[in-house]
């Protein structure tokens, strides 16, 4: 049905190329490879025996036409294609060309000085945000009926509820790991009654606001930038801003709050999970009885621990909350843009968390609470 | 018989008997579609009726409940991994909303196809190509090299008929292409449509609302309603038919408008 292309002499005027077969995009390779091969001139190309021609032939037969020293013009094609070669003329053989990317040492400047400016503009709009949001929650706060209490309680389930058994399961992992590494490392010196302290003192001072709000951040953080994220490229923010309403008192609040509220009582599951963890690598084996793991956590551990851990949580949630909604108003109507937003939330809310945790751990040391 | 056999060669799309359901609701029931080779068809019929349905039978993006479908002559149902080539290398589709993968500049759009179909070629052969289609889908040069969020509506749906033209099919399908655009941005694209159209020997198979593209460009109209094709001829015997939507939609307001600037053109 199809037939190769071919371009070659004519037997009777040797100085006019004859062309002839199919010169489609499905023989786009064996045509390439043809003209590289045929004669560098020619007094003129004779299209009419051509079968069919799409836009790649045509372009093609217009490359080869102007290498010769001919242009598409002087090929005449059959009456049918005259239209097509028209166009293809009309567009190749009046080439703009477009400058190259320069991948110099100066783009390279260039695209360290636009990073800076990046970082710079995103920290200051989280600042500018922070602001933003304490400023609604005031207005709120003076007028109570304002709040959002049904959307509120929904993200408390989201962010909640529906994570107590992740956290539960990874305290759990966690608090029997450091039980175990204790034990191992004061078994040398015979204080394996020690791994009490240092479960119970890791986990209410550091892991388990830790460990949650690092959960949080991945969990959380994400799903507010991709729900506000599309939310913002369907115009649904600005749609909402029209109706009179308030984004930050509708989307923001909410979810602040709902965080406000279940980081801290996540974070107490998360202790005493992990604490549970401890005992049960305790018990298993160390040898220990229950009751001598709680006895000697009551004797030994006091409580100011527990309000240094929790004391964190808030401070972690408003990080987690802000920067997922912050992200997500970032957001620039593509699929790409929502991807990039969210990554770029995950990677703010976790690094931000450790960094914030080393400092406060250094201030409480300090101040010996 | 002969005629019968002669005609089925002409046709592009023959579609018999097509019934599409959702659940309980019927879209089609008992459809029959004629597309011949080389004519613009402009479909129309009211919201709901099933037209982007009917599309995407046909290109087989759906399966329907029923009947036959046959695209430039190959059973489209039956036969399926064969027809899935075939439709696939000669069809090019226009959706509604464009569809431009955002991630991927417009030249890299465009290249998309070409690169899956015929990698074998060159990288700047694949991208003179592109360019090309671009050029020809009435963009600038410079517009390649641009994310589709960069580009107005009217660039966008440019761009978005220039990767349907990518493999230079036999068959355009067009969802809608004129929405969204203004009155001069909607004619310049249906005097486009037009062009590429009669240079590159299309079929194109053209989904609209707007009556005045139906004027200015289709060669036959097809207007589905009552779960069918109810009639499906030049446009003005479709004018003369006797049904309800057909006569409330060509002689309203809008209808009449459309035709009295027709005849002021003419």
């Amino acid at each position: 049905m199809s037939q190769p292309p071919s371009i070659e002499p004519s037997e009777r005027q040797p100085g006019i190329l004859v062309a002839r077969g199919d010169w489609t995009l499905a023989h786009a390779a064996t045509l390439l490879a043809l003209l590289e091969v045929a004669p560098e001139s020619a007094e003129d190309i004779d299209g009419r025996d051509i079968g069919r021609l799409d836009s790649a032939g045509a372009m093609m037969l217009s490359r080869y036409a102007v290498k010769v020293g001919l242009g598409l013009a002087t090929v005449e094609v059959q009456p049918a294609y005259q239209p097509l070669t028209g166009t293809v003329q009309a567009i190749c053989e009046n080439p703009r060309r477009v400058k190259r990317t320069d991948y110099g040492f100066r783009e390279m400047l260039a695209r360290m000085g636009f990073a800076v400016e990046d970082y710079t503009r995103e920290t200051l709009a989280l600042v500018g945000f922070l602001g933003l949001t304490l400023k609604t929650a005031l207005g709120v706060l003076l007028r109570p009926a304002r709040f959002r209490l049904t959307p509120t309680v929904h993200h408390m389930e989201q962010v909640g509820l529906d994570a107590v058994p992740l956290v539960l399961l990874l305290s759990f992992m966690v608090g029997a790991v450091i039980a175990f590494l204790g034990a191992t490392v004061l078994r040398d010196f015979g204080a394996e009654i020690f791994v009490v302290e240092l479960v119970g003192i890791a986990f209410l001072r550091e892991f388990a606001v830790l460990l949650t709000a690092i959960l949080l951040a991945g969990r959380t953080a994400s799903a507010f930038t991709a729900q506000i994220g599309a939310m913002q490229s369907g115009e649904e923010i600005d749609a909402i801003r029209t109706l009179g309403l308030d984004p930050i008192e509708l989307l923001v609040l909410p979810r602040l709050v709902a965080l406000l509220v279940m980081l801290p009582l996540l974070t107490f599951i998360a202790m005493i999970s992990g604490i549970a963890g401890g005992l049960a690598v305790s018990v298993a084996s160390l040898g220990m009885t229950p009751e001598m793991f709680i006895t000697r956590l009551h004797e030994t551990i006091e409580v100011r621990h527990f309000w240094v851990g929790v004391s964190k949580a808030p401070v972690f949630a408003m990080i987690i909350g802000l920067i997922g909604c912050l992200e997500g108003f970032q957001v620039q109507g593509t699929a790409q843009s929502v991807g990039e937003r969210t990554t770029s939330s995950v990677v703010q809310t976790i690094s931000l968390v450790i960094l914030l945790d080393a400092f406060a751990a250094l201030f409480f040391m300090e101040m010996d609470w | 018989m002969s005629t019968e056999a002669a005609d089925a060669a002409e046709l592009a799309i023959r579609v018999r008997g097509l019934r599409n359901a959702f659940g309980e609701q019927v879209v089609h029931e008992g459809l029959d579609l004629d597309v011949r080779r080389g004519e613009i068809i402009g479909v129309v019929g009211g919201s709901g009726t099933g037209k982007s349905v009917l599309m995407r039978a046909v290109l087989g993006l759906r399966e329907p409940q029923g009947g036959r479908i046959e695209v430039l002559g190959v059973d489209a149902l039956s036969d399926r991994a064969r027809a899935s080539g075939v439709i696939e290398l000669n069809t090019g589709v226009l959706f509604q909303n464009g569809a431009l993968f955002s991630s991927l500049t417009v030249a890299e759009n465009v290249s998309v196809p070409l690169k899956e179909h015929y990698g074998e070629l060159p990288a700047d052969m694949i991208h003179d190509l592109a360019m090309l289609k671009i050029r020809m889908a009435g963009l600038g040069e410079d517009a390649g090299a641009k994310l589709p969020a960069q580009l107005s509506g009217g660039m966008r749906k440019r761009a978005a008929l220039a990767r349907a033209l990518a493999l230079d099919p036999a068959l355009l399908f067009l969802d809608e292409p004129t929405a969204g655009l203004d009155p001069i941005g909607a004619a310049a694209f249906d005097a486009l449509i037009k062009t590429l159209q009669k240079a590159l020997g299309l079929t194109v198979f053209l989904i609209t609302h707007d009556l005045d593209t139906l004027y200015t460009i289709c060669d036959r109209v097809a207007v589905i309603g009552d779960r069918r094709v109810l009639i499906n001829a030049p446009l003005a015997e479709v004018e003369r038919f006797d049904h309800p939507w057909v006569q409330d939609y060509f002689h309203g307001p809008r209808g009449r408008a459309a035709q009295a600037a027709r005849a002021k053109e003419a």
